[in-house]
């Protein structure tokens, strides 16, 4: 065979196969190419459905809090009603653990700050904060985020402070 | 074999592959090699769409997410839900009430979401009771049924929801034409021609969703298929499709097929307001339910309804003309101009599509083909835009997507086929598997489609999955319609036979969803807000057990003093604030099922304890690790007995020589 000739046939093939592949790139294309179209950005659910009636508190910072004598009494009774209706099937005023522990001297256990993350910020604590991980091995229910505003959770604590005996 | 001979037989191979790949085979072949891409949504991730499907013969509404074909929620509508206590609960039970009592079941067929100037906008869903005559309405904040209206002077109200473009109406027209509520009904059916009577009914929705029936149309004695509201310039409009102009009694199969051409009936809704205000209206006294769900007593309550308003055609010119549309037509679709009205004759060989410019003309100009029932009959030729020719066999529903083509479903030939509305030339043909009855794209019976899919539900799936017994899944198929041609990506089971259904972005929806009840806001007349308020009482043979629930106990969990032949209401308040925390409450024996109590919410389970004994009651709701622990006991004595009405929890211990024992 002539040199020639190989050459020939070998610029045949070669031209065969890009043929080919600009075919088959084709078919493929036309096969699945076109997709959805990918132009719309995700749903941010945290974003969509920050105007809940749910509340999940920011972190209360130290400089947040101000503990002042005497106690306020109109604290003390909101601070109660809210007791009953949200945290006393869990919690008694007395020092016996229930679900919880009992709040008899939680004010001296406990620093305000770290109450009032605890009632606003509970998975948080949870997850984060070793005092709080401690009680959850020792009650081990997670304590329920009852969706307190912050200055719900203040009045909570007033009432703590009047139930282990402060003025 | 050098290396170019083994490049040219590799290439020759792929070419054969992928040609084949393209050339449909069967039943596996038409999804493309990227569809599973494209349906998957990672964990984590959520779905771009809502998709609302009617559950057909279960009575409830399903939602599912899309592309991923992901199950979310069974909504119960118009049958009970042992599962959620819906229908079983004293709160609940007055929602399947009726003229004819307790319904606990319906069939669900068509879903309307709620619109404003044309565009949904995620505040409600609708959706009819086939059967005995309802509109349910279904609140998207809370994925709970509202409101549930019966229709008067109806037999089956198949052609509903669909819902105007600003929420004005859902209208309800009557399956079967019957003699009305208030004829005698006591008359052979053999005088249907004589006796038997037709309505559409216009439901308002006011600004909170509420609904009530506006007005009737009494109208000859068709039957009434499918409806849809015009919009944008057909906005006043709706057009009821209907079958059996024959007004046949029996074997409709046949009688009902002997003509030509049945109807597109065209009502002028504007103008029957005009007719109501001007006092045409006849008063007339019927009897239908009314019930609505209190999102703050966490409660339904049920009126009957006494009076309707009906106008009749012949006293109302203008209002009602009857379009002529070939072969028994079923769906009557509004594309998103308003200008154009697509009927689909189950038996026809082409698809009419009507225009609502040329409607207009032939009534200006009287061009009428004589009457039905002293109701002007449009001339077909002169309000036709044209016909699609040879689409496919058994036309069925239409829908639209943004950019002027439209997406007809054919039940015989099982395909769906894509057209242009403009030129009425087909463009595209898929199959499905198998016969496929409605379809939907997000958006497509509004004025602004969101395309991407087109969503097939199928009556039959064969051998589409694994098969369970002589009963098998009905199915959705998802296509990609973003392109040219439309690509199969998912097929998914669904629950009950899915009718028609309604997609929408889910950030429309998300944004609005309800997390908890606020306890604050609970204003259940039976609620227990707080342990202080948990109590157990006596009136007469009723105890009221007012039941608080937390992680993870009852207060109170030990009740004595129960006597047979006492009916036991256990009140269960759920004192979390925590989204995704109910409670479940069950007791041994009762005739009817468990309570679920979301978050901040009062229910009430009655039991009438059978026999002398103590019975566990526990939370069925998975909801601490302590859950199993969430249990207690209710004393059941014999009649008569002094034990006196006692309650605890965790204070009941042993007391006596037992303790003693210790």
């Amino acid at each position: 065979m002539s040199l020639i000739l190989k050459l020939e046939i070998m610029l045949k093939r070669i031209f065969f196969s890009v043929f080919l592949l600009v075919i088959i790139a084709f078919f493929a294309t036309s096969c699945g190419g076109e997709g959805v179209k990918k132009d719309q950005p995700a749903v941010d659910i945290n974003e969509l459905t920050k105007n809940q009636p749910e509340t999940k508190g920011a972190e209360v910072k130290e400089t947040d809090i101000q503990i002042t004598h005497p106690l306020n009494k109109d604290w003390i009774a909101s601070g109660k009603t809210i007791y009953e209706l949200k945290c006393q099937p869990c919690h008694k005023l007395s020092e016996e653990k229930l679900v919880g522990p009992g709040w008899k001297e939680v004010t001296k256990r406990r620093t305000p700050v770290w109450i009032m993350n605890m009632i606003t910020n509970t998975d948080y604590m949870l997850d984060k904060d070793p005092e709080a991980q401690k009680l959850l091995e020792l009650c081990m229910v997670r304590m329920p985020n009852q969706n307190l505003t912050r200055d719900e959770a203040r009045r909570v604590l007033e009432f703590q402070r009047n139930n282990d005996g402060e003025k | 074999m050098n290396t170019l001979s083994k490049l040219t037989a590799i290439a020759t191979v792929a070419l054969v592959t992928f040609m084949v790949g393209c050339k449909p085979r069967g039943a596996q072949s038409a999804v493309g090699g990227d569809a599973a891409q494209k349906t998957y949504v990672a964990p984590g991730k959520y779905d771009e769409f809502y998709d609302f499907v009617s559950g057909g013969f279960s009575g409830q509404m399903s939602v599912y997410g899309l592309p991923s074909g992901r199950l979310f929620r069974v909504i119960p509508v118009f049958s009970v839900d042992p599962e959620k206590g819906y229908g079983y609960s004293e709160e609940t039970k007055a929602m399947l009430n009726t003229s004819h009592g307790y319904v606990p079941w319906d069939d669900l067929h068509h879903i309307a979401l709620s619109e404003t100037n044309g565009i949904q906008d995620g505040r409600w869903v609708f959706a009819n009771g086939n059967n005995t005559p309802r509109i349910a309405r279904v609140d998207l904040k809370t994925f709970r049924t509202a409101e549930i209206l019966e229709i008067p002077n109806s037999a089956g109200n198949h052609s509903s929801p669909f819902i105007t473009e600003n929420s004005e109406y859902v209208v309800a027209g009557t399956r079967f034409s019957v003699p009305l509520d208030n004829a005698n009904g006591d008359v052979p059916i053999n005088t249907y021609k004589q006796n038997f009577k037709g309505t559409v009914s216009f439901v308002k929705v006011d600004t909170s969703g509420r609904m009530s029936i506006a007005f009737q149309i009494q109208t000859p004695g068709v039957n009434f298929d499918l409806a849809r509201a015009g919009k944008g310039k057909s906005h006043g409009w709706v057009f009821f499709s209907c079958y059996n102009s024959e007004k046949a009694n029996t074997l409709l199969e046949v009688n009902a097929s002997q003509r030509d051409k049945d109807f597109i009936m065209c009502v002028n809704w504007k103008k029957a307001e005009e007719y109501v205000k001007a006092g045409k209206a006849e008063k007339r006294t019927v009897a239908y339910a009314h019930n609505v769900y209190n999102e703050n007593r966490h409660s339904a309550t049920s009126e009957i309804e006494k009076e309707v308003l009906v106008l009749d055609p012949k006293n109302c010119p203008d209002m009602v003309y009857f379009m002529p549309c070939p072969k028994s037509p079923h769906g009557c679709d509004t594309d998103p101009s308003g200008e154009y009205i697509v009927g689909s004759g189950k038996l026809a060989a082409v698809i009419p599509v009507f225009s609502f410019t040329k409607i207009q003309k032939a009534i200006a100009d009287k061009n009428y083909d004589g009457d039905y029932d002293g109701i002007p009959v449009l001339k077909y030729e002169s309000v036709l835009h044209g016909e699609v020719q040879k689409p496919g066999l058994g036309p069925l529903h239409t829908e639209f997507d943004a950019d002027g083509n439209a997406y007809t479903s054919f039940f015989v030939s099982s395909e769906i086929v894509k057209w242009r509305l403009s030129d009425l030339k087909v463009l595209d043909r898929v199959p499905t598997y198998y016969s496929v009855g409605h379809l939907s794209v997000p958006g497509g019976p509004t004025r602004k489609p969101w395309g991407k899919y087109v969503i097939a539900y199928n009556k039959i799936t064969k051998d589409r999955y694994l098969p369970t017994g002589p009963e098998l899944a009905q199915s959705a198929q998802l296509y990609d319609i973003s392109g040219e041609k439309m690509k199969l990506l998912l097929d998914f089971p669904t629950i009950g036979e899915p009718h028609y259904a309604e997609a929408i972005p889910a950030d429309l929806i998300v944004k609005n969803s309800q997390k908890i009840y606020r306890i604050e806001d609970n204003q259940n007349p039976f609620a227990a807000k707080g342990d202080a308020n948990a109590r157990v009482e006596r009136k007469g043979n009723e105890v009221h057990a007012y039941i608080t629930a937390i992680r993870s106990h009852f207060t109170p969990d030990n009740i004595e003093g129960v006597k047979l032949g006492d009916v036991v209401y256990f009140h269960v308040t759920n004192l979390e604030q925590d989204w995704d925390i109910p409670h479940g409450f069950a007791v041994k024996g009762a005739n009817n099922a468990e309570l679920l109590i979301m978050p901040g919410e009062t229910q009430t389970l009655a039991w009438k304890p059978d026999r002398v004994g103590v019975f566990p009651i526990y939370c069925t709701d998975f909801c601490s690790a302590l859950h199993q622990e969430m249990q207690g006991y209710v004393r059941v004595s014999v009649p008569g007995s002094n034990v006196p009405i006692t309650f605890s929890t965790g204070k009941n211990e042993p007391t006596g020589p037992i303790a003693q024992n210790k």
